[in-house]
């Protein structure tokens, strides 16, 4: 197995990359047409991504989606991850499945909850929903990033603040948040990355009025494949590495995965 | 939990984030179940009512024949993402941190990857212009290019490139924990690499490998697209059919009931996988 070993971890790595690397070179195509190796190499469809206003918009409320989303996420999962560290309980644990629940299931379930509950507030369709239920569905990652960090916290430090006469307001913001926040910023960063990609719910909820980038390639794909559709796809590519690069250079991102012993 | 963690929060911070979760989470499942068993109005939407109409309809040879092929299709591509993915698993987390890391990050780059993405991807990675069959053609294996997609095998190509990254990271944490003395045992007795392997690594993660199995055919149940981006009408699955009823047939209740069916599924499979889990953790 020596050899053969990192053989197979390359050979499954080429596989990998294979359909990435033939949609990059699609997205270098001059001419509307999908080819590979592509022709006549141009950049002039990774202009049009950031011109064309019907892929503009897209663009748009992909990001500002993801961005809020995100963010309301880690509001809810640090509290929710700061309370089943310090109180425990079944309490906890049932809270805990709740948040970690929307992950476990195939999507579509919750996205059709989604639909009903937003048909019924009358709200179908709006911007506000598509945030609130990805908000709701990516709770899972900043919930496991902030619980994972919180379990790296010395006892020994808390107590010592405690001692030293710190209020408990204090310590939570003078020793637990700045302990965390390193896993704050990789729960928010996973649950970017991923409400950039969420097709089915974002479709589900507000499909015709809201449309994020992923519902986009999928309506234009009735019409026929352009570059275009290569060009966003290596941005999210580039996206993922950039983000999941980050956590790997300045965090540890076996640990974070769940490794418990490593070789350095 | 420990003494010096006890005060610094007050009790009803976790109110914030239970009432949230439980109106926006528990609140939607509640109106899906009723919405179930709700009166269909054709052409329209559904008026209140308490009818088993929909659920009758899960048990006709239609909805049979969708639940056959959703699990027949998730079970091959989870069985074969497991076979991939667990000596993945074990080379990789034998590798020194940096190259571990790098792994990782591709891994997630993949798993994070839109459907859409997947789908176009692997249907210009198989088509006649752009794909494999110019690369066949140009090696001399066939006559003309030829495109590979739509059909079982593109979709099946399709839902391993979904899960194995997937497979990969269920299976990290327990092959992590492997004590690699293990298999170094088994050699220094004289098994060989491979039969160290067979004989020794892949027996004692049984309980690991049963739950990867269950979990990432949970997840590719799940897949929505790539059965109609890569495959034939006939290759539909559950997921596709309860968003093809919500959006395009208009029946939600139908729908609801299907989404229930599947929930049911899904949530019985993963209480199995947990429970695996936490056998392993026992012993």
């Amino acid at each position: 197995m020596k050899p053969l070993g990192p053989l197979y971890v390359t050979l499954i790595l080429i596989l990998l990359a294979a359909p990435l690397v033939v949609v990059t070179g699609v997205s270098l195509n001059s001419a509307q047409s999908l080819r590979f190796p592509p022709q006549d190499l141009s950049l002039r469809w990774y202009g049009a991504l950031f011109q064309q206003a019907d892929w503009m918009g897209p663009l748009r409320n992909s990001v500002v989606i993801a961005a809020l989303a995100s963010a309301l996420a880690v509001a809810v999962a640090l509290p929710l991850a700061l309370h089943v560290w310090v109180r425990g309980g079944w309490l906890s644990r049932a809270l805990y499945t709740l948040g970690v629940a929307p992950f476990m299931l195939p999507p579509v379930i919750t996205a059709l909850g989604f639909l009903v509950f937003w048909v019924s507030l009358g709200m179908y369709g709006q911007f506000t929903a598509t945030v609130v239920s990805h908000a709701v569905f990516l709770v899972t990652l900043p919930l496991v990033t902030i619980s994972l960090g919180l379990q790296t916290i010395d006892p020994a430090l808390i107590e010592a603040a405690r001692v030293m006469g710190a209020t408990r307001g204090k310590v939570l913001r003078t020793v637990v948040l700045p302990l965390v926040l390193p896993y704050m910023i990789s729960g928010y960063a996973f649950a970017f990355v991923l409400s950039l990609n969420e097709y089915i719910i974002a479709y589900m909820v507000a499909g015709f009025t809201v449309e994020t980038l992923p519902i986009k390639i999928f309506n234009s794909l009735r019409y026929g494949y352009t570059p275009i559709m290569g060009v966003v796809s290596v941005l999210f590519v580039v996206i993922a590495i950039l983000v999941f690069g980050l956590i790997g250079r300045f965090g540890n991102l076996p640990r974070l995965l769940g490794a418990e012993r490593l070789r350095e | 939990m420990s003494a010096g963690t006890e005060k610094v929060t007050p009790a009803w911070l976790g109110a914030i984030p239970g009432v949230w979760l439980a109106v926006l989470f528990l609140i939607p499942f509640a109106i899906m179940l009723s919405v179930s068993v709700a009166h269909r109005v054709p052409g329209g939407f559904f008026e209140p009512g308490f009818e088993f109409t929909s659920y009758a309809r899960l048990f006709t040879p239609f909805f049979g024949r969708i639940l056959v092929t959703s699990i027949l299709i998730a079970a091959g591509a989870a069985l074969i993402c497991v076979v991939l993915a667990f000596p993945f698993t074990v080379l990789l987390s034998g590798m020194r941190r940096r190259a571990q890391t790098l792994v990782l990050v591709i891994l997630l780059a993949v798993l994070s990857l839109s459907e859409v993405i997947i789908g176009f991807s692997l249907s210009t990675l198989l088509s006649r212009t752009a794909g494999v069959g110019n690369l066949f053609a140009a090696l001399g294996i066939i006559e003309t290019s030829q495109a590979y997609t739509p059909g079982l095998f593109a979709l099946m190509a399709g839902l391993c490139y979904l899960g194995f990254p997937y497979a990969v990271l269920v299976l990290y944490p327990p092959v992590s924990r492997l004590d690699p003395e293990l298999g170094e045992a088994a050699r220094s007795m004289g098994a060989s690499p491979l039969r160290a392997f067979l004989t020794v690594t892949v027996p004692v993660l049984r309980a690991p490998i049963l739950g990867a199995l269950i979990l990432v055919f949970v997840f590719t149940l799940g897949a929505y697209l790539l059965p109609q981006l890569l495959g034939r009408p006939r290759h539909w699955t559950l997921s596709v059919h309860i968003t093809d009823q919500a959006i395009f047939q208009s029946n939600l209740p139908f729908a609801a009931a299907m989404a229930i069916m599947l929930l049911l599924v899904a949530l019985a499979m993963v209480g199995l996988a947990l429970l695996l889990g936490r056998q392993r953790e026992a012993g």
